[in-house]
């Protein structure tokens, strides 16, 4: 029996929600919707008067709330799809969908073992998805997040993840920044190395599944590390935002 | 210009892997053919490089939605490599150091489709792209055309590779777009 395709769907815009100033998180009133898994994404297509028709891969934010579904899209200069998608696209307009795309980079609430996540800039929306699922199933495994970003007010979700960490319920955070540090944050802005990483990360020997996410030199450098500390490669999974696209 | 519906144009060189970089050092490197019988053909390095090089000039396609055109490679032609095994099989599974496998019907592989890369745009094949080779197999989305390969069982019968297991096209052809299973 032949596979069943995975249809194009026309969704609506039901919120937008700014992330930072170039970033915002679409929820999409999807009928039909019918769940997905942590860390996948779906393929949105514009088509405009002309005919004339683009796809990007966008991650899933969050597990769905019934038809409910979110992005985050970060904006891409001169890019031919996420500034129309955060700029243009308003409250009731149409967009078209396919998904759910991606059975690899994914987390399973059934899953107990520790998980370590590390996210580079936007690299974060998966991840983010696999916390709320966390979340929201009322898991205990024990999460691990580095978050690396240029500058705080690069931050998605902080107001989120500040209260999820808050909670002190198995779920870590540590913040790294590159190019600017909060007022009294006790170290310079600088990449993410071994050095800041290993106290940071789970020991290899607890095993933990890993998902690195974020722009392909910064995934290279993690996954490099994560294994250099131990990390069994096949326990490393990648997922790389390409320098294009948009 | 014409692109693969569903495609975009870039100039850069995107990496779409699902793991850390194999880091293959050569003196160990081997590259195996096993026919459907078990017989093993196998070359080291420079057995490899001492082969008859091609250097095919390819569009490649993404199945995130790049595609980049005209990209230049050196490497050996896979009907080089399959010109003294024995086979009746109609499928290979491609594998790769790291663990990563690729299904495609034989055919595809023969007939000056696919390559054992090694250099691109002039220089070695960096580890992130591949290296040290890659299969290049540009008539299908890249995800067939394996990083760090190093090998190909040939089979009787089809066997989905790790993207074909994961909800991807079992064949790929970027022109049908065949993105995802049942397109």
């Amino acid at each position: 029996m032949a596979p069943r395709a995975l249809a194009w769907r026309t969704a609506i815009l039901a919120a937008h929600r700014d992330e930072t100033p170039t970033a915002a998180t679409l929820v999409l009133r999807v009928p039909g919707w019918s769940g997905h898994l942590a860390g996948q994404h779906v393929d949105v297509r514009l088509t405009a008067e002309d005919g004339y028709s683009t796809q990007r891969s966008y991650s899933l934010a969050a597990p769905a709330d019934g038809e409910l579904i979110e992005l985050t899209v970060q904006q891409v200069a001169g890019g031919e799809v996420s500034p129309y998608l955060t700029e243009v696209l308003a409250p009731g307009d149409p967009v078209e969908i396919r998904g759910p795309v991606g059975g690899w980079f994914t987390w399973q609430p059934a899953d107990t073992g520790a998980v370590q996540l590390v996210a580079g800039g936007s690299g974060i929306v998966p991840l983010m998805a696999m916390i709320r699922a966390r979340q929201l199933a009322g898991s205990t495994a024990p999460f691990r997040l580095i978050y690396s970003v240029r500058s705080p007010g690069q931050l998605y979700y902080s107001a989120e993840l500040g209260s999820l960490a808050a909670r002190h319920d198995g779920l870590d955070i540590s913040f790294a920044y590159t190019r600017a540090v909060p007022d009294g944050w006790p170290v310079p802005p600088h990449r993410l190395d071994a050095a800041t990483i290993s106290p940071a990360v789970w020991p290899a020997e607890l095993a933990p599944a890993c998902f690195a996410c974020g722009p392909t030199a910064f995934v290279e450098t993690v996954a490099d590390i994560l294994v250099s500390l131990g990390h069994h490669p096949g326990r490393v999974k990648t997922e790389r935002f390409g320098p294009t696209g948009g | 210009m014409k692109l693969p519906p569903g495609q975009y144009l870039t100039e850069d060189f995107p990496v779409l892997s699902a793991g850390p970089t194999p880091r293959i050092p050569l003196e160990q490197w081997r590259f195996v053919i096993t026919s459907e019988s078990g017989q093993e053909h196998s070359w080291s390095w420079p057995e490899m490089l001492a082969l008859p090089g091609e250097q095919p000039t390819a569009d490649i396609h993404c199945v995130t939605k790049w595609s980049k055109l005209a990209t230049s490679w050196r490497g050996v032609s896979v009907d080089t490599l399959l010109a003294d095994v024995d086979t009746a099989a109609d499928f290979a599974l491609v594998h790769s150091y790291g663990g990563y496998t690729t299904n495609l019907p034989l055919a595809d592989l023969l007939g000056g489709k696919a390559w054992v890369a090694y250099r691109y745009d002039g220089d070695d094949l960096a580890p992130e792209h591949g290296g040290p080779a890659r299969l290049l197999v540009p008539h299908l989305y890249f995800w067939k055309s394996a990083k760090w390969v190093r090998g190909i069982r040939l089979l009787p019968q089809d066997q989905p590779g790790f993207w074909e297991s994961l909800g991807y096209h079992n064949y790929g052809d970027p022109w049908r777009e065949q993105r995802y299973q049942g397109d």
